[in-house]
């Protein structure tokens, strides 16, 4: 017990300076993103591109690192991976209403449409559904929830592709589907800096979100541990 | 725990002796059968209330091979639920947890014969649609026969894997949907494509629906290789 105290004190501080960082990041992307040259036909309404794009990215990495927690916790019984796993899908849904609420905002000035089924629309779309389905079978699923929840992760890591590929064909091909590499050179920092920062404030969420499942798993622990020494000594 | 020795033999064997218990079971009873027919014959009959009207009294070609995979979509979660609910009777899961068989057999036998069950409700719903809505299903029938194998295949794989996780949650009816409808969506695009292809009533257009059939044997494979991997872990804790 004693020992861990060192160790909270430094995570704890660990926890300060990235969360530090990233703060004064946002600060930098602002700035970055407000120098950023315009774009020629949207204008304005293009620099929420630098918000929803990394959001998408988010999005896409919860995906992969919750099925990789869930593989971990499936086929290695490991409850970190768990822990891992449920905070990423927690974050994903976070990220995923992001880019849900900004990508149809865009799209109305862009398109005059909120919505179109567009590939990459309507698979964020099914991403964020499967990571909200993720979210439900851990919590009604009953007994046999986590177990449920992982293995719908898998699937739900070997479904990307083949959503993005089955309603890439469904719809036609989008017309520009190299939109970062087209990327104008003044784009380019603020663009890159902005999704550097914003995955570094899903790490820092991600850290922070595990702590607290962390401590939630020792405070039952102990706990138990309690009522067990208590029920030996009556 | 010491395993048995497992040859691919034997491994084809117990599974397909898991997949006669569930066929047999069910030809007793009959009731998925009953129910999810029924089921997929009310969802075609919704269908078609809530999408004629005027003086035609038909509906869009393209939409009759989306009536067909959305009755079969929602019919087969009830025959799902229902796969692994008949275990939860008398305490039958544990027993087959603990018979000497390989869980992958467990997982193959049961998806055999949910699938096969599903399978021949599908065969009788696709005449009742060529009667509604006059759709074009003889010229290719034997086509149209494979695509409902291939879909319902896709379906079970995932399904049987959620209903075995489900089996002792309240709430299972409720979340076997939620949970399925998102993974099996490009099941779902890939068969009503190559199907509404294949019953164009003008010219069925065979090159489309060749190149779906083939995207859906792909889906078919890298979800049945995800769920036999997987169904050992998911159903470890019964």
């Amino acid at each position: 017990m004693l020992s861990t105290m060192p160790s909270a004190r430094r995570s704890r501080a660990r926890f300060l300076v990235g969360l530090l960082l990233t703060m004064h990041g946002f600060f930098v992307a602002s700035l970055l993103v407000a120098n950023a040259p315009l774009e020629k036909t949207m204008g304005i309404v293009q620099k929420i591109f630098y918000f929803h794009v990394p959001c998408a990215w988010l999005l896409i990495l919860s995906t992969f690192v919750c099925a990789g927690g869930s593989l971990a916790y499936l086929f290695a019984g490991s409850e970190r991976g768990d822990r891992l796993a449920l905070c990423s899908a927690e974050l994903g849904v976070l990220f995923g209403l992001c880019v849900m609420v900004t990508g149809p905002l865009w799209a109305r000035a862009a398109w005059g449409v909120f919505w179109t089924w567009d590939v990459r629309l309507t698979s964020s779309l099914l991403l964020w559904l499967m990571l909200i389905g993720y979210g439900l079978a851990r919590r009604y699923g009953g007994a046999g929830g986590r177990r449920l929840a992982a293995a719908m992760a898998l699937f739900a890591a070997a479904d990307v592709p083949l959503v993005y590929l089955s309603v890439n064909l469904w719809r036609g091909l989008h017309p520009n589907t190299r939109t970062v590499s087209s990327l104008a050179p003044g784009m380019r920092l603020p663009f890159f800096f902005s999704l550097a920062i914003f995955s570094a404030l899903w790490g820092v969420l991600l850290a922070l979100r595990m702590r607290a499942e962390h401590s939630q798993a020792r405070l039952v622990e102990l706990a138990i541990a309690i009522e067990d020494a208590e029920g030996n000594s009556a | 725990m010491k395993r048995l020795p497992v040859t691919t033999r034997s491994w084809i064997a117990q599974a397909a002796r898991i997949a006669w218990k569930d066929l047999h079971i069910e030809g007793r009873s009959r009731e998925v059968v009953y129910t999810m027919g029924f089921m997929a014959a009310l969802v075609v009959l919704v269908f078609s209330f809530a999408f004629i009207s005027g003086q035609e009294g038909t509906v869009a070609p393209d939409a009759v091979a989306g009536i067909l995979w959305v009755a079969v979509l929602f019919s087969g979660t009830v025959a799902l639920s229902r796969t692994f609910d008949r275990e939860r009777e008398s305490e039958a899961i544990r027993s087959l947890l603990l018979s000497p068989v390989p869980r992958s057999a467990i997982y193959a036998g049961k998806l055999a014969a949910s699938a096969a069950i599903m399978f021949l409700v599908e065969v009788l719903l696709a005449p009742l649609l060529a009667a509604l809505f006059s759709a074009a299903i003889w010229p290719h029938a034997l086509w149209l026969g494979l695509l409902l194998g291939l879909g319902t295949i896709g379906f079970c794989s995932v399904g049987v894997i959620f209903s075995a996780a489900l089996l002792r949650a309240r709430s299972r009816d409720a979340l076997l949907g939620a949970l399925l409808f998102p993974i099996v969506i490009p099941v779902l695009l890939a068969a009503s494509r190559a199907t509404a292809y294949l019953l164009d009533p003008a010219v069925p257009d065979l090159d489309p629906a060749l190149f779906w059939t083939r995207f859906l044997v792909a889906l078919d494979v890298v979800f049945v290789v995800v769920g036999l991997w997987s169904f050992e872990p998911v159903v470890m804790g019964e």
